[in-house]
């Protein structure tokens, strides 16, 4: 999953900077996230594997496939605000119930050259 | 007579998580040891946020996650040990495993967009609640992820 294919030319990094680029303005926080309740379905078939133990396959593509949208989210939000990047991303995850979890993704959206 | 079903299918159940568990646990070992080998080129730094990388001219967010659950055996282990307390060493291979997992799919992700490096790796943890809260099987989910750079 390459985060980044979705949003174009929308450039993502986990660094305080753009390589080979200069920051010319900060345009603050921007932030996606989603919550992601648990599928029946996959449910059953995670149960049985819990038996045998090993990858969850189900859930593995679950949280990615909700991970892809709150990157999507946050990078429509740093589009809002004019950046064509996006610095220090940050990856956070909480089970809030039981069954649902929130997939939070967080960062500077800032202006580079 | 419940009693002894009862105990026949504990027992079935133990000796399925027991052996069908630690072959595939056995299979993951050489798995990794294989792609590991494999993507040994790929240097990869938890440095990088706040030193600049002179040598590089194009960055990408690469994630890798996998979301990994213990057998019935590794449960059943578990729960004896947290009454004696102690290192529970039938989890510890569970995490290694999975973090593991997520490095080299973090790596794969990486190669696949032909990286030089990748900087400012941040693994992370996050435990999804099982069906029964506390006693009951784990499933954790490790996601690792940073910057590519070429």
């Amino acid at each position: 999953m390459t985060a980044n294919s979705p949003s174009g030319a929308l450039i993502l990094t986990t660094l305080e900077s753009v390589p080979g680029r200069r920051i010319v303005k900060h345009l603050g926080l921007v932030q996606g996230s989603t919550v992601r309740a648990k599928h029946l379905g996959r449910d059953i078939a995670a149960g049985l594997k819990n038996l045998v133990g090993g990858e969850l396959k189900g859930y593995t593509e679950l949280l990615q496939e909700a991970r892809r949208e709150a990157t999507q989210r946050m990078a429509q939000d740093a589009i809002r605000k004019g950046a064509n990047a996006v610095i220090n991303i940050r990856f956070a995850t909480s089970s809030l119930t039981q069954g649902a979890a929130e997939l939070f993704v967080y960062g500077t959206a800032v202006q580079v050259e | 007579m419940d009693l002894l079903n009862g105990i026949i299918i504990f027992i079935i159940l133990l000796g399925l998580g027991f052996f069908v568990g630690s072959a595939t646990e056995r299979k993951h070992f050489q798995d990794l040891r294989d792609r590991e080998y494999r993507t040994r080129l790929l240097p990869i730094l938890s440095i990088g946020a706040k030193t600049p990388i002179r040598e590089a001219d194009e960055a990408a967010l690469v994630v890798g996650s996998v979301v990994i659950a213990s057998d019935y055996f590794k449960t059943f282990v578990a729960s004896w040990i947290q009454v004696f307390g102690g290192r529970i060493a039938v989890h510890e291979t569970l995490l290694e495993r999975g973090r593991r997992e997520a490095i080299l799919r973090m790596k794969e992700d990486a190669i696949a967009w032909k990286a030089r490096k990748v900087v400012n790796v941040r693994l992370e943890t996050a435990e999804l609640g099982g069906q029964m809260a506390d006693s009951g099987p784990i499933a954790i989910e490790i996601i690792a992820y940073g910057t590519a750079v070429k």
